[in-house]
């Protein structure tokens, strides 16, 4: 037990923040432990913002304690800053500042040099080293957050913090980017990240959904997939619209989202996806493949989100 | 310490990284200097003068042709018709209008006082004193003219009369780029201080880079003193600067000491400054700050004196300049540039701009953690 506790790098316990009326975060509670990835998980304006303020001591919690690295972050937020790397999601660093200048300024605010900590840099930063003199304005939003990464490293914190860094990139920049960040396991590096994209959470080691500012489940993804109660069935038909107006008229179709190419259906009783084809059939929908699925972060978080609304 | 260099030679780095204003912040005191101090100035030339001359006497053209003889004004039009006169006033075509009454010369050959008529074009209120100034002390040497020669007439020339002589003391001639540059070095000064500083810091906060220097260990005063010393550096050499044109072209007189100058100036940026940062705490885009940056710029200005004589503004405008730093490098410039002040004849005015600048400073901080 005491072992335990002792790897949990981030405790948090009732933190609630409001601006004005809105409640940006509800009491919520979570641990994270050394070492792993973990994933906050929601749509825009779930509060993964607000609370990643709170926790890189840029924003005061409204209610409740939270400690990272053992440290509390209102009474020992500047001890703080010399540990944790920070990465907002919108680009932060200068401009009109060189790739090279932006990456010696940032050690040197932090009292280092980029030598002494290039070994962790190292993988990251020699994708933009041949562009060590262009200003960080003129790169590319990949190279932009390779940059932004390395700035965030090169202090060798213990905590690293990415909001939204996979927002805005390419397919290609992001798988990059998850491997990256796999590697900065070795170094003990513990990363929390958030994001909107539902498959990225598949790489997190585990996850938290945020919706409007409450958590509705924290897991590894693994779980949280196993913990869908329902079977679901996936559609697919050349007229998505025609599809999904169809499905939601079929009397006992319960959910009917969609998912790309795809419509994700679950029903009243299970086992009644056999009429649906029929029913389709009479609509005129006749190209109508019917496949039952295993249940994705995505339809997890959709079936959670439909029980906070449906709540007391 | 090793942190504030760092961030100082970031903002260096940045400053002159800018292909403008890198270049503009040494072109501009330059301009400034030629095109303001001559632009700037009170003096009078040529003013538009409508006559109407009802006597056509001796004693009017005699009068005409003195104030023609002086160079400030220009006789444009001459008419018989008070209507005349009174449209060409309207339409803008004269300023001024010299309405002499018949029977002018004859009255004056006579004893009996004469009345003249000279409506002054008002619009600038300035220009129309100056103006009239002008008029009646023409008007005042032609009368004493007259009553010498009349005196002299019937043989009473050893009438005692008063003589007045005048001398304009520490700007003997009388020459208003000598009175504006000082004033024009002060704004000079305020400009770089408050615009680019204030910019710099909101730019920040605009762009966001502001979060990320905040999870720095970087202290708020350490950043504050990093975005005031390189436009520090750079108003002083601007201002060191604006004296080397002043003096190369308008032949401007330095009595006083450089070093109290430049020492006034010093801590008057700090003030301007620490404004500046302080709006910047409370505005979140370049916008915003411009906005609220102009307000205080102008009331500033306005209100230092460079125009008009704090001794003639009301007594409540005089209360708020002594919370106007442009106030005090005003007069400390015009002191020490024209008069040759030295620390003591102006000690007081430093005490409170460096009162001024702690205040500010301090406040700006204090703002900005609270709101970081």
């Amino acid at each position: 037990m005491r072992n335990e506790q002792k790897q949990e790098v981030i405790r948090a316990s009732g933190i609630a923040k409001s601006f004005g009326t809105t409640e940006a975060l509800k009491e919520i509670s979570f641990g994270v432990n050394e070492g792993e990835i973990f994933g906050f998980i929601g749509p825009d304006g779930a509060g993964k913002t607000t609370l990643f303020r709170i926790l890189t001591t840029l924003l005061l919690p409204g209610k409740g304690s939270m400690t990272v690295l053992g440290r509390d972050v209102v009474r020992e937020f500047r001890k703080l800053r010399g540990e944790i790397g920070y990465m907002p999601g919108r680009f932060s660093l200068y401009m009109d500042l060189t790739v090279g200048e932006n990456l010696r300024f940032y050690a040197s605010v932090f009292g280092t040099t980029i030598e002494e900590n290039y070994d962790l840099i190292r993988d990251i930063y020699t994708h933009i080293e041949p562009f060590t003199n262009r200003l960080a304005g003129r790169l590319s939003g990949g190279m932009k957050q390779k940059l932004a990464l390395s700035c965030a490293l090169i202090h060798r914190p213990r905590l690293l913090v990415l909001d939204e860094p996979t927002t805005g990139v390419d397919a290609v920049s992001r798988t990059e980017f998850w491997e990256m960040l796999r590697q900065l396991r070795e170094h003990r590096i513990t990363v929390l990240v958030s994001t909107p994209y539902m498959d990225e959470a598949m790489r997190c080691d585990r996850v938290a959904l945020l919706q409007e500012g409450r958590i509705l489940a924290i897991d590894t993804p693994e779980n949280i997939r196993q913990g869908y109660s329902r079977r679901l069935y996936s559609v697919r038909s050349a007229e998505k619209f025609r599809l999904i107006t169809a499905l939601r008229k079929f009397p006992e179709t319960r959910t009917a989202w969609p998912f790309g190419e795809d419509v994700h259906v679950t029903f009243r009783e299970e086992g009644r996806a056999s009429g649906l084809e029929n029913f389709l059939r009479e609509v005129g929908i006749t190209d109508a493949r019917i496949t039952e699925i295993r249940a994705g972060i995505e339809d997890c978080f959709l079936e959670l989100m439909g029980g906070a609304h449906a709540g007391p | 310490m090793r942190t504030i260099f760092y961030l100082i030679r970031k903002e260096f780095l940045q400053i002159f990284r800018d292909k403008f204003i890198g270049k503009a912040i040494f072109a501009i005191p330059i301009v400034q200097m030629l095109i303001l101090v001559p632009a700037v100035t009170f003096e009078i030339r040529n003013v538009k003068m409508c006559v109407i001359d009802r006597d056509r006497s001796v004693e009017s053209r005699a009068l005409i042709s003195q104030l023609e003889g002086s160079s400030f004004f220009r006789v444009t039009h001459t008419t018989l018709s008070g209507k005349e006169a009174f449209d060409l006033m309207h339409r803008d075509q004269c300023d001024l209008l010299l309405e002499i009454p018949a029977g002018f010369g004859k009255n004056m050959g006579n004893g009996v006082p004469s009345r003249l008529m000279v409506p002054v074009n008002a619009i600038n209120a300035t220009h129309a004193q100056l103006t009239w100034g002008y008029v009646s002390g023409v008007i005042r040497d032609y009368n004493l003219n007259l009553a010498a020669s009349k005196t002299g007439d019937i043989g009473l020339s050893a009438v005692p009369k008063m003589d007045i002589t005048h001398r304009y003391w520490y700007n003997e001639m009388l020459n208003y780029k000598y009175y504006m540059l000082p004033g024009v070095l002060g704004i000079l000064v305020l400009a770089i201080a408050f615009v680019l500083a204030g910019l710099n810091l909101v730019k920040e906060k605009e762009s966001g880079t502001i979060e990320q220097i905040n999870v720095t260990p970087v202290r708020k005063y350490q950043f504050i003193a990093a975005k005031m010393v390189p436009f520090l550096v750079i108003g002083l050499i601007d201002l060191a600067l604006g004296i080397a044109v002043g003096m190369a072209v308008f032949q401007m007189p330095f009595e006083g000491h450089a070093l109290l100058l430049f020492l006034s100036s010093f801590i008057f940026m700090i003030a301007a400054l620490g404004v500046a940062l302080f709006v910047s705490t409370f505005t979140h885009t370049q916008q915003q700050f411009m906005f609220a940056g102009f307000f205080f710029m102008i009331i500033f200005m306005l209100m230092s004196g460079i125009f008009t004589p704090l001794e003639s503004m009301p007594e409540w405008a005089r209360t708020i300049n002594l919370f106007n730093p442009v106030a005090y490098i005003m007069r400390i410039n015009r002191m020490v540039m024209l008069k040759g002040s030295v620390f003591g004849d102006i000690k007081g005015d430093i005490c409170a701009l460096t009162a001024i600048a702690l205040v500010s400073t301090l406040f700006a901080i204090w703002k900005y953690r609270k709101s970081a």
